[in-house]
């Protein structure tokens, strides 16, 4: 591993020189903030405030309800791929999966994440 | 161990070869430092003097090698070392290295020299003080990378020289970057070079790489000791070397298709282009092959590709220089030429008369291009005179270009000294008896003589527009009436620019007593390293002088300069009398023709329909279409920005809200002691707290890292 | 095929427990919330009741040996459920004073101690990743339980955000790992190690990228930066959890894997949590001088027993000593337990609506107006730098003890002076309590009284019992190591 130094040494060389560079710059350059140039985007949006218009909470409550029940879902195919070698345990444990499928669908759907009004 | 290392024989000096290297770099940083507050005489003597002593060690070095001519290895560092990788650098010396440090240093410190007095001019008709040193700096750093270059123990380390002269060279060809056509032709002269050698040089890399990959090694010694036996295994594998290589020396040593950055490259000062442009850089590639021979010995296909480039190279640009008015242009298309001229003889195994016409060529055409100089100054300075005259109003003169040859004319009166310089530096292209380059021009014709007649021929037909070309330019430069008044008024430049004029002269002259025929001094000299690698057998063939092939060239030269004489002195000066705007006595007779040269068959119009201008296309449609619309319009705008727009608004409410209530809270009031400084890490800021994590992950490697080795 | 399944029982009555819990809970009225609350505790008590039962003298495999139930564990399930009940005890009042009794967190909570117990019973290192998610996320979303406050949101993202980095610092390690060992069994990650089977390169980084993943869960410097913020922000009853419990998970993982598949790494390993274990010692306690806020400052207290913690992990190859070790941090585990319930018993008593209550200063006068809560905090500081008669200083004993003949003198002299230096913000707090004037407000919630009463027993009268009990974490361990 010792011929690995140098490569260890041009690192620590590189971020060195890379550092002092920069530190240069903060040290001599002048600095005139003007409230644009002090923004994340100069020349850009301003990226405080609302950004982009506004969306009933709803459509991301709806989304995420799907990605997570389609998501669990998926988890079906590959146990059917094998169901028969598996036999009654895997029927057993999908059940069970399922089952507790169903109570996060009846939680979701009791607590009225389902309802747009 | 730094005197006379004592071997069987005597003491050597070959422990002083590392200064080779010291000196240049001495003298570049001195300039580099100080050279702000030096006088301009300082810093040119300085730069000189950090040459002239490089020769000196350079001269120690072929006293050396006199007793021990087999040479030797100074090894420097251990450059790289990673696994099984390692490549040391070590100064090779040897005949073959020894020779290329001699001209170097030593027609680069004639070359020096005279920029001292030409770059004030410069200075003085140009302004800018300041461009003096940055001169002289460039300079030393050029001949520092050559020096590099021709030391050099393996192919990484040449490689390294090679890249260090091109850069180099562009920094010198774009050295009045403010000048030339629109304000930037100068710095696209620059562009064009840099790019069109880094073609050239992606075909040295593959080269080298292709190497390591079958020879494990980029060391000459390791490489030339197992041709034979990868010859035996992998014949192609050496062919895609050379011929990679091959691409390498078209780009450095202007070889067609790759030659269209030179002539462009003579907006750079005329010293620049006496040194780089003419005697030393571009020869670099007839070096390389030479150095390389134990490999071009094994593929033929290899060598007559090689031969044939150079041959064709030769004659192409041969005509090319016949229709060209800058008086520098048609220099530089001879350079190509002459380049063609070794190229073809290290292609057909002519390794001595290759390096012969190396020589003689460093002489006379760094002669012909430092009197151009001199003559190009000449006519400023009767240009500032003519201005002088017309104080006040609009002269006419501002217009006129200082290098186009129509405007010179009956400049022998003027300039008598240059006269005779520029007369012997042609009559020594031309290849007239005994001057330098008929000697070596010959060996190469006769060498393609016995090898095949029709490169015999086409070099012979180069060799008679040689010798037209340059009877044509001294007839219309020197010749004749002045056709301008810049020209009438010009005047003699000073001793510091004659001198290394006249020092090249004589070396033109006499240049070829080198290796006269019969005696063959440098033959036998650069046997010892072109012969004396291990497995290759017939490295150097010595041919026998021949009366006949000597005197058809003789005959050809002077048939050329006769015809020359008569069409431009005696056509020319009737023509002259009855147009005001000089016309070439060819474009009256052979318009077509003369276009088409004029021109220079179009080729650089060819690769920008064929390769620029496609290349720009495409670069646009990816910077407007893939960056503009997708990247930045789509991706970033629409996707990044947007998301995390989104994202800042749930982060910067509460941080900023968090923060001020907690100053509100007096959370900021207890800071004390040197716990406080550790407090202040806590920023609040998740980017932060993450940045920390990564440190830690950092430091937890970096340990692991000297721990497991 | 379904007998082993027994092994893991506790898990799967607790996990279970907790869905039904979330069910049950919809046909719960509003205001009769108590009543998910007592269901909850009434889940962990079974848990408890379950764990002991079957607790047994041979470690068994469960799910294809993907788990295992050993004595370790055991140990560690009853910790959890412990930290489970004395959640439920502080967090009830709590949550309807501060007008967030959703009853979603006793489901959660019960979510999350699944989650460690199956970090305990872990016998592969996928199943210590799963169980990791699976005790961070609650854990992330009771953090922002209190919604309507932005320090509690910035909390709960805040450390979403460093635990999905952490998170992925493991997962890395363990692909390193199965890359090394073609496994992700421990039992075959040691079989190959042994062998020299095994590329000690990727090894020892995919061990360090654990490290670094469960670093950050159990708040070693420098991944401790989270902390502060988090336990701040986060409903205090969470943060008390949340100091324990996720705490113990860390160090069941970390001493598991380490000890168990790494020993023969220890020459590079024990360096690095040498420096770790020292680093976090001094880090957390000096900082923890200059803060103001009781919830900062456990906070850091907290980061500084993680390194105490992490002294336990030095001993790695020395097998004589590693179970004792073992025991040493399970026994300290569970008087950290003990001790900082009831600490934050005492800070939930006197927090007040808004986050107000939360400063040192608002404690004067605690001594004189409510000598009985004032005199339990004092027992919790002394167990926490360390003072006989309580159980925190026989956890330091019993640590110290084993460090110090594993050869660490340093490590153990740094952990000394830095639990002087923490005398120092500890005493600060019983010092306002007594010596200075003011006008304390103390909730009226019998529960936390009780809670900070029992506990501060505990704490006294454990240590004068403490042998048994440590003989029970040896035991514990020794069934691990094995």
């Amino acid at each position: 591993m010792s011929e690995y130094l140098p490569l260890v040494v041009l690192f620590i060389l590189s971020t060195l020189v890379a550092a002092i560079a920069v530190a240069l710059g903060h040290l001599f350059g002048p600095r005139r903030p003007t409230e644009r140039k002090l923004q994340p985007y100069e020349s850009g949006m301003t990226p405080f405030g609302p950004g982009t218009r506004r969306m009933p909470v709803r459509f991301y409550l709806v989304a995420v309800l799907f990605i997570l029940f389609d998501i669990e879902v998926v988890f079906f195919i590959p146990w059917a791929v094998v169901y028969r070698k598996l036999g009654l345990f895997g029927f057993v444990e999908m059940l069970l999966f399922a089952g507790i499928l169903e109570i996060a669908f009846v939680y979701a759907w009791k607590k009225g994440a389902l309802e747009w009004e | 161990m730094l005197f006379g290392e004592t071997t069987t024989t005597g003491p050597t000096f070959f422990a002083l070869a590392p200064l080779v290297l010291l000196f240049p770099l001495l003298g570049l940083l001195i300039n580099l430092i100080w050279g702000g507050r030096l006088p301009e005489k300082a810093i040119g003597g300085i730069a000189s003097g950090a040459v002239g002593l490089t020769f000196g060690v350079a001269i120690l070095q072929m006293l050396s090698l006199f007793s021990h001519p087999e040479g030797t290895v100074i090894p420097l560092v251990d450059w790289i070392t990673i696994g099984e990788l390692n490549i040391s650098w070590g100064i090779q010396v040897d005949t073959l290295s020894v020779t290329m440090m001699l001209v170097v240093s030593g027609v680069g410190c004639l070359i020096h020299i005279y920029a001292i007095a030409y770059m004030h001019d410069d200075v003085r008709l140009n302004g800018d003080p300041a461009r003096y040193r940055r001169f002289f700096v460039f300079f030393n750093l050029f001949i520092l990378a050559m020096m590099t270059l021709v030391s050099a123990d393996n192919y990484l380390m040449l490689f390294v020289g090679w890249e260090g002269v091109g850069l180099c060279s562009y920094l010198l060809i774009g050295f009045w970057y403010d000048k030339g056509k629109d304000g930037i032709g100068n710095a696209l002269a620059g562009n064009k070079a840099f790019i069109t050698n880094r073609i050239g040089d992606f075909g040295f890399l593959l080269a080298a790489f292709t190497m390591f990959g079958l020879f494990g090694s980029f060391d000459f010694d390791q490489v030339f000791g197992q041709v034979e036996q990868v010859a035996e295994l992998l014949p192609t594998g050496i062919l895609l070397i050379t011929i990679f290589m091959l691409i390498g020396v078209t780009g450095k040593s202007a070889q067609l298709p790759l030659y269209v950055w030179l002539p462009d490259a003579m907006a750079g000062p005329t010293p620049v282009s006496a040194l780089i442009h003419a005697a030393t850089m571009v020869t670099a590639g007839v070096y390389l092959i030479t150095r390389s021979h134990p490999l071009y010995a094994v593929v033929p296909q290899a060598q007559s590709l090689v031969a044939w480039v150079g041959t064709l190279t030769a004659l192409f640009a041969a005509t090319i220089a016949i229709a060209q008015f800058d008086i520098k242009k048609v220099l530089a298309y001879s350079t190509i030429s002459q380049l063609g001229f070794m190229v073809a003889a290290v292609g057909m195994g002519a390794y001595v008369p290759g390096m012969f016409h190396l020589v003689t060529h460093a002489f006379f055409k760094a002669l012909l291009f430092l009197s151009s100089g001199s003559v190009i100054q000449g006519v400023e300075r009767g240009l500032h005179e003519v201005e002088h005259h017309h104080k006040g109003k609009h002269s006419a003169g501002h217009h006129l270009d200082p290098q186009d040859m129509r405007n010179m004319g009956g400049l022998r009166e003027r300039m008598p000294t240059t006269f005779w310089v520029y007369l012997i530096g042609a009559l020594a292209l031309a290849g007239i008896m005994p001057l330098a380059g008929f000697w070596s021009k010959d060996e190469i014709l006769l060498k393609a003589s016995y090898k095949d007649v029709r490169l015999y021929t086409l070099l012979s037909i180069a060799a008679f527009f040689t010798a037209f070309y340059m009877a044509r330019q001294i007839i219309l430069v020197f010749f004749g009436k002045p056709r301008s008044e810049a020209a009438a008024y010009a005047s003699e430049s000073p001793k510091l620019i004659t001198i290394p004029l006249i020092i090249l002269a004589v070396l033109s002259v006499f240049g070829g007593a080198l290796n006269l025929p019969g005696i063959h001094a440098f033959g036998h000299w650069l046997e010892h390293t072109v012969h004396h690698v291990p497995g290759v057998k017939g490295g150097v063939e010595l041919p026998e002088f021949s009366l006949q092939v000597a005197a058809i060239s003789t005959g050809i030269a002077l048939l050329a300069i006769i015809l020359g004489w008569l069409i431009y002195a005696r056509w020319g000066e009737t023509l002259q009398k009855e147009k005001k705007p000089y016309v070439d006595p060819l474009e009256l007779t052979a318009k077509p023709i003369f276009s088409v040269l004029t021109n220079k068959y179009w080729v650089d119009e060819l690769y920008w329909a064929l390769l620029v201008n496609p290349y720009k296309a495409f670069s646009r449609w990816l910077a407007e279409q893939v960056d503009w619309r997708f990247w930045h319009d789509w991706l970033h705008d629409a996707v990044l920005v947007n998301g995390f727009k989104r994202l800042t608004v749930l982060l910067a409410q509460p941080i900023d809200l968090g923060i001020i209530d907690g100053i509100a809270n007096g959370l900021a009031t207890l800071i004390q002691g040197g716990a406080a400084y550790l407090r202040r890490f806590q920023t609040g800021y998740v980017r932060n707290y993450a940045l920390a994590v990564f440190f830690g992950v950092v430091a937890i490697m970096s340990y692991l890292i000297f721990v497991l080795r | 095929m379904w007998a082993d399944r027994l092994a893991v029982l506790p898990v799967i009555v607790i996990g279970a427990w907790a869905v039904l819990l979330t069910v049950a809970d919809l046909y719960i009225p509003e205001h009769r919330r108590r009543i998910t609350a007592i269901l909850a505790a009434l889940g962990l008590i079974v848990g408890l009741v379950v764990n002991l039962f079957i607790q047994r003298h041979n470690p068994q495999t469960a799910y294809f040996g993907l788990a295992i139930a050993d004595g370790f564990s055991s140990f560690l399930n009853v910790l959890f459920l412990l930290s489970g009940l004395l959640g439920i005890a502080v967090a009830h009042g709590y949550l309807q004073r501060q007008n967030i009794a959703r009853s979603e967190y006793y489901s959660l909570l019960l979510f999350s101690i699944s989650g460690m117990m199956l970090m305990g019973m872990a016998a592969d290192l996928i199943i210590v990743f799963i169980a990791l998610e699976l005790l961070s996320i609650p854990l992330y979303v009771m953090a922002g339980f209190h919604r309507d406050r932005l320090d509690s949101e910035e909390a709960a993202l805040k450390y979403f955000l460093l635990g999905a980095f952490a998170g992925g610092f493991v997962v890395y390690g363990i692909a390193l790992i199965y890359g090394a060992t073609g496994s992700t069994r421990i039992a075959a990650i040691l079989s190959a190690v042994q062998s020299g089977s095994a590329s000690p390169i990727l090894l020892t980084v995919g061990a360090a990228l654990i490290l670094v993943g469960l670093g950050f869960k159990v708040a070693a410097v420098p991944f401790h930066m989270w902390t502060p913020d988090v336990y701040q922000g986060a409903p205090s009853s969470v943060t008390a959890f949340m100091a324990v419990g996720a705490k113990a998970a860390g160090f069941a993982a970390l001493l598991r894997v380490f000890l168990l598949a790494f020993p023969t790494l220890s020459d590079k390993l024990v360096p690095l949590l040498w420096a770790l274990a020292a680093l976090t010692m001094i880090v957390g306690n000096i900082v923890a001088i200059v803060q103001s806020n009781i919830k900062r400052l456990l906070a850091y207290s907290s980061i500084a027993h993680a390194g105490y913690i992490l002294m336990a992990t030095v001993t790695l190859g020395q097998s004589r000593l590693m179970a004792d070790a073992a025991a040493a941090a399970l026994f300290y585990l569970l008087a950290y337990l003990l001790t900082n319930f009831g600490a934050w018993a005492v800070v939930i008593a006197l927090e007040r609506e808004e986050g107000k209550g939360l400063s040192i200063q608002d404690y004067a006068g605690l001594g004189k107006k409510y000598p009985a809560l004032a005199a339990a905090m004092s027992v919790f500081m002394l167990s926490l730098i360390g003072v006989p008669p309580t159980v925190g200083f026989l956890g330091k004993f019993y640590l110290f003890r084993a460090v110090l003949e594993g050869g660490f003198v340093g490590l153990a002299v740094i952990g000394v002076l830095t639990s002087l230096v923490s005398a120092y913000y500890y005493l600060r707090v019983v010092v306002v309590m007594y010596m200075q004037e003011g006008e304390p407000v103390v909730n009226r919630d019998a529960l936390l009284h009780w809670t900070a009463a029992l506990s501060a027993i505990a704490v006294l009268a454990l240590s004068l019992f403490a042998t048994p009990l440590f003989q029970w974490a040896t035991q514990a361990t020794l069934y691990a190591a094995q």
